[in-house]
């Protein structure tokens, strides 16, 4: 048994991945995760993935990678990869899912996901994009919501402003805030925040089916139409609103800002929770998190998840497989979630112990995803398209908001870089 | 005694010809030895990979590296990108400013520093002292000086003079020369160093000579030094030069290649589409004009300085 053929491997696989499904762990395997969740809250929440496998009987190996993009982590699993090695696991998101299926290194999970039932627990747009060619490949660990905003009432209050809900009374709060010296929006900018905010005003400006035609399909009618040059424009006024040191400024610095009462909104997504939980706020009173202004009941979702790599030692199959059922279980779900400030994955997760921000961000993604309509992929953070293309929508958008380029120029500019990246 | 004198001879010959001819076999073998090995890595590791960029920018390779031919797509996809064509017009900007200014700089301060003056061994590690520091601080420490909020406007305007204004890191019209303002500040003390060893390196007796003509100093330095620093021109020129091409740590650190993408350069472009986008084939296509631009200016230099030397 030291040389296995392929087709007895498959063999062991499917036999080894019913065994890890009964959860019977007759050998102890070894699982090797690569990630990068090595900020303190992070680190935390995948450290109880850890005790769980462990408590089964297998081995931990952490391979993190440091690096807030997950970009270095990403070099070091292509050259594992090249050179034949991959680890079991790693931190895999959106559609880099589905090219790494293409170049045939993962493994299928199907016989846990049947055992489990993750069809039933998984909205549809979620196990769409952890399955390639049908078959489950990788397991989703949370969902971030990305279309929030953050406000610090009493800077609100001091400016006799009141909390916007449409985009007009965006730019109304935002002159009175302006007025009474407090800069209006918390922008760090970076391409991925243009990126963040530009996406935002879309949904608001054009609605989840616009949204869907013009990140999504790629539609040249969506891109170059009436909408689009709308999202330009008020992606345009923006700019009147943030202050000058904000080129370059990180998004927690950010946050920071309005924290202090130095500003008064900030669009970033529900990853922010956490520096406003670290500053000992408590939401609903000195931070509120309402949706974008105009993308009420509508989930723009970006959804952290662990592709898992094919194993040649069946003992590690059978530690990946208990891994990726370990992951969707509700107790590592809350842990999880409860730490990183994103929500559980599942439908039927218990949200007793989750805040308020997390309750109403569960509650859209109920909504949305049982009605089908509301519950879009976010370009801005890969979900939507490959990397390619969500790269020369950064580039474009990016440009727009830091030169004067009409908005006429963008939106031509922007339908061509799609076309020429596809 | 023939016999003796010639056994003993031969004897004699061959102990010492197998003598010799090993520790002179040892001796030729030796340097070969110590550089093969090196010879080998470099032969693999810079020119092995050269070749292997060059194949795989004619190829489609996007997260991984694959091997379907696609002609000259890359290179036409990449002419066509607007960031390329912004990250070559920021490299042409940068590099020509940035070797420009250090040589410049460089040059007066090795000079001011020849003028035996006190304190000459102290002056010297100050203005050199920026070299041991490595771009990414370099950036990250501008970063801050240069930021309109915290840094230089804000100090001179807690000073009191409230019209200052110095925001090119924000502006994206003026940010490239942000890093140009960093990379002189971290490399003109290496050029000075180059220069001063140059400086010292001159023939005394010929400006001695020329002082005895009664020339002026100006005309001594104009006339005789610095056209005798013609080799220290070249090295700084090849150093700078290759310095200005690879740029990446400092201009990520100093600005993120913004605002936007207005002080994006060439190895930063390569860097997102290889390893960022799954762009391999653009990338290594970017990285291939790289190469070629380093070479453009390489070759006929080194040509004309080494046939050059040859004629004296």
């Amino acid at each position: 048994m030291t040389r296995i053929s392929l087709k007895h491997a498959k063999k062991t696989v499917i036999a080894a991945a019913l065994a890890g499904s009964m959860a019977t762990s007759a050998v102890a395997g070894e699982v090797e995760v690569l990630h990068w969740w090595t900020s303190g809250g992070e680190a935390r929440a995948i450290s109880v993935l850890k005790e769980m496998v462990e408590s089964e009987g297998h081995t931990w190996k952490d391979f993190a990678v440091a690096g807030g993009g997950g970009e270095n982590a990403m070099t070091v699993l292509r050259a594992r990869a090249v050179s034949g090695n991959p680890p079991a696991s790693a931190q895999i998101k959106g559609l880099e899912i589905q090219e790494w299926g293409d170049l045939g290194f993962l493994a299928t999970l199907d016989n846990v996901a049947r055992a489990e039932g993750w069809d039933n627990v998984l909205p549809p747009v979620v196990s769409d994009v952890m399955k390639h060619e049908g078959s489950y490949v990788a397991v989703p660990v949370n969902v971030h919501r990305v279309n929030w905003m953050w406000v610090n009432p009493s800077a609100l209050q001091r400016a006799g402003a009141s909390v916007p809900t449409t985009m007009a009374e965006l730019w109304e709060t935002a002159e009175k805030l302006k007025a009474a010296g407090i800069t209006p929006i918390a922008h760090g900018g970076q391409a991925w925040q243009d990126a963040t905010t530009f996406e935002s005003i879309a949904l608001s400006v054009g609605g989840p089916e616009f949204f869907e035609r013009a990140f999504v399909e790629h539609d040249q009618a969506a891109l170059t139409g009436p909408d689009m040059l709308k999202t330009f424009e008020e992606f345009r006024k923006v700019r009147n609103y943030i202050d000058a040191g904000s080129p370059g400024r990180d998004w927690n610095i950010a946050t920071a800002m309005v924290i202090r009462g130095e500003a008064g909104m900030q669009f970033m997504g529900d990853w922010a929770k956490g520096e406003f939980s670290a500053a000992n706020m408590s939401p609903g009173s000195d931070y509120l998190c309402v949706p974008f202004p105009g993308t009420d009941g509508t989930f723009t979702f970006n959804i952290d998840s662990l592709a898992m790599f094919s194993q040649r030692n069946t003992a590690n199959v059978e530690a990946q497989q208990t891994m990726a059922r370990l992951v969707l279980s509700p107790e590592f779900q809350e842990t999880f979630n409860l730490n990183k400030g994103s929500i559980p994955v599942r439908l039927d997760q218990n949200m007793a112990p989750f805040d308020e921000c997390a309750v109403s961000a569960m509650n859209t993604f109920q909504e949305t995803s049982q009605s089908g309509s509301g519950l879009v992929p976010s370009m801005a953070h890969g979900m939507s398209t490959t990397s390619a293309v969500s790269g020369a929508i950064f580039d474009v958008v990016t440009t727009y908001f830091n030169s004067n380029m009409s908005a006429q120029d963008g939106v031509r500019q922007l339908a061509n870089a799609v076309r020429a990246a596809q | 005694m023939t016999q003796s004198l010639s056994s003993k001879s031969t004897s004699g010959t061959t102990r010492r010809t197998r003598h010799v001819s090993l520790g002179d076999r040892l001796a030729s073998w030796i340097p070969k030895l110590v550089v093969s090995p090196t010879l080998l890595i470099t032969l693999i590791f810079v020119y092995g990979f050269v070749i292997w960029t060059a194949v795989l920018s004619f190829t489609n390779s996007r997260i991984l590296p694959r091997y379907d031919f696609v002609g000259w797509d890359n290179y036409v996809r990449l002419f066509a990108n607007e960031r390329w064509m912004v990250a070559l017009k920021n490299l042409g900007v940068y590099a020509f400013l940035f070797i420009a200014i250090c040589l410049i700089i460089g040059l007066l301060m090795a000079i001011l520093l020849d003028q035996r003056i006190r304190a000459e061994g102290a002056l010297r590690t100050i203005y050199l002292y920026p070299m041991a520091l490595s771009f990414i601080v370099t950036g990250t420490v501008w970063k801050w000086m240069l930021n309109p909020q915290v840094g230089l406007e804000q100090f001179m305007i807690s000073l009191g003079w409230e019209s200052f204004r110095f925001d090119w890191i924000v502006n994206p019209d003026f940010s490239i020369y942000t890093v140009v303002i960093a990379a002189v500040w971290q490399s003109s003390g290496f050029v000075m160093a180059l220069f001063l060893a140059g400086l010292r390196g001159v023939d005394d007796s010929i400006i001695k000579a020329a002082q005895i003509d009664g020339a002026s100093p100006i005309t001594i330095y104009t006339r005789i030094i610095i056209p005798s620093l013609r080799p220290v021109f070249f090295s700084a020129f090849i150093m700078l030069a290759h310095i200005a091409i690879k740029s990446f740590d400092l201009a990520l650190a100093l600005t993120g290649g913004g605002p936007g993408i207005s002080s994006d350069l060439p190895a930063i472009f390569m860097f997102q589409f290889s390893f960022n986008r799954g762009q391999m084939g653009i990338g290594a296509a970017s990285a291939m004009i790289m190469l070629l631009g380093i070479v453009a200016i390489l070759v006929p230099f080194l040509y004309s300085e080494l046939r050059v030397k040859k004629d004296d």
